[in-house]
């Protein structure tokens, strides 16, 4: 008979932090996808906005294609921009500024940036709605970048960069 | 060209209330700090998963059900359809580079808005990138349409 408390000892290993708070969150993310897509049938993804921001201040036709939509993603940003103050506010979280290194966060964004235009879509994009789409391309996009990310993370673990 | 939120007064303070929604997700998640999205990726804390299956569960549910029971969406005249994207060589490669720049930083693009909301200036530098990544990204790929090389491909 195994006691109780080894179950969930083990069970709730790999989940040092709860799951409550991730699932609760993740369900408020698909809930904000959800609420534009009912009022307007767009499936909105977060990396787009770059883009489409851009068509603001060059002439690129690569970038005019996403003027018509340029307005409103900048309104989605800010909106997440707000939600995000909003809990730091209202559940006492209070300011939080990360400790990774400003050479990580910028070499990453770069990459970022070439990857999910090239890619079509962005953990948001691809992993939200396009996975809820049950969209092959999606599936093969998270997969590939899903896995690549636990590579370059374990390296970049393993190459002694901290934090 | 007309702008997309041209057709609907309500439009643009729907758009907001969904990002809010979304934005509060990011942050209640934890999502929005670097350090937890590297944990999840160094196999510490697998809660991660939770985050993005829990959000496609509840998009999944309203995509299929939707464009089924649902005529035109109210505010745009838009039919409901789901998000597909042609499957080519590039979903890998942008999704390569991607994983790289995510396994690398901790951040990703809606994470990094989300993460500026909780008064992480410092995902400026993040951002910067992202919108220099795209920018360069962007000037290649209208280079190469130019020359007749590549026609253009959808992106969300």
């Amino acid at each position: 008979m195994i006691p109780p408390e080894l179950i969930v000892a083990v069970l709730s290993e790999p989940f040092p932090n709860g799951i409550s708070h991730y699932a609760i969150g993740g369900l408020l993310v698909g809930l904000g996808v959800v609420v534009i897509y009912l009022g307007t049938g767009v499936a909105a993804g977060a990396s787009t906005f770059l883009e489409s921001t851009l068509s603001y201040g060059s002439k690129l036709p690569r970038f005019q294609r996403y003027a018509p939509s340029r307005d409103w993603r900048v309104v989605f940003t800010l909106g997440i921009v707000a939600g995000a103050a909003v809990y730091a506010i209202a559940l006492g979280e209070g300011v939080w500024t990360t400790d990774v290194q400003w050479w990580r966060l910028l070499l990453g964004g770069v990459l970022i940036g070439v990857g999910t235009r090239l890619g079509k879509g962005c953990t948001s994009g691809h992993g939200v709605c396009g996975v809820g789409s049950a969209s092959s391309a999606s599936f093969v996009g998270v997969i590939t970048f899903l896995l690549i990310a636990i590579g370059t993370a374990h390296l970049v673990q393993a190459a002694g960069v901290m934090p | 060209m007309s702008a997309d939120h041209e057709q609907h007064p309500l439009f643009l303070p729907l758009v907001f209330a969904g990002g809010l929604i979304f934005g509060f997700g990011l942050a209640l998640s934890e999502m929005a700090k670097p350090e937890v999205v590297l944990s999840f990726l160094q196999f510490e804390d697998f809660g991660l998963l939770f985050v993005m299956f829990g959000a496609a569960a509840v998009t999944g549910l309203v995509f299929f059900t939707a464009p089924r029971l649902l005529g035109r969406a109210p505010m745009t005249g838009a039919v409901y359809r789901r998000r597909l994207k042609t499957l080519d060589r590039n979903v890998v490669l942008g999704g390569g580079v991607f994983g790289v720049g995510w396994g690398l930083s901790g951040i990703c693009p809606g994470a990094a808005y989300a993460s500026l909301g909780i008064g992480n200036y410092a995902i400026l530098w993040g951002i910067a990138g992202m919108f220099v990544g795209a920018y360069v990204q962007g000037y290649w790929r209208s280079a190469g349409a130019e020359a007749g090389a590549s026609s253009p491909t959808g992106a969300d």
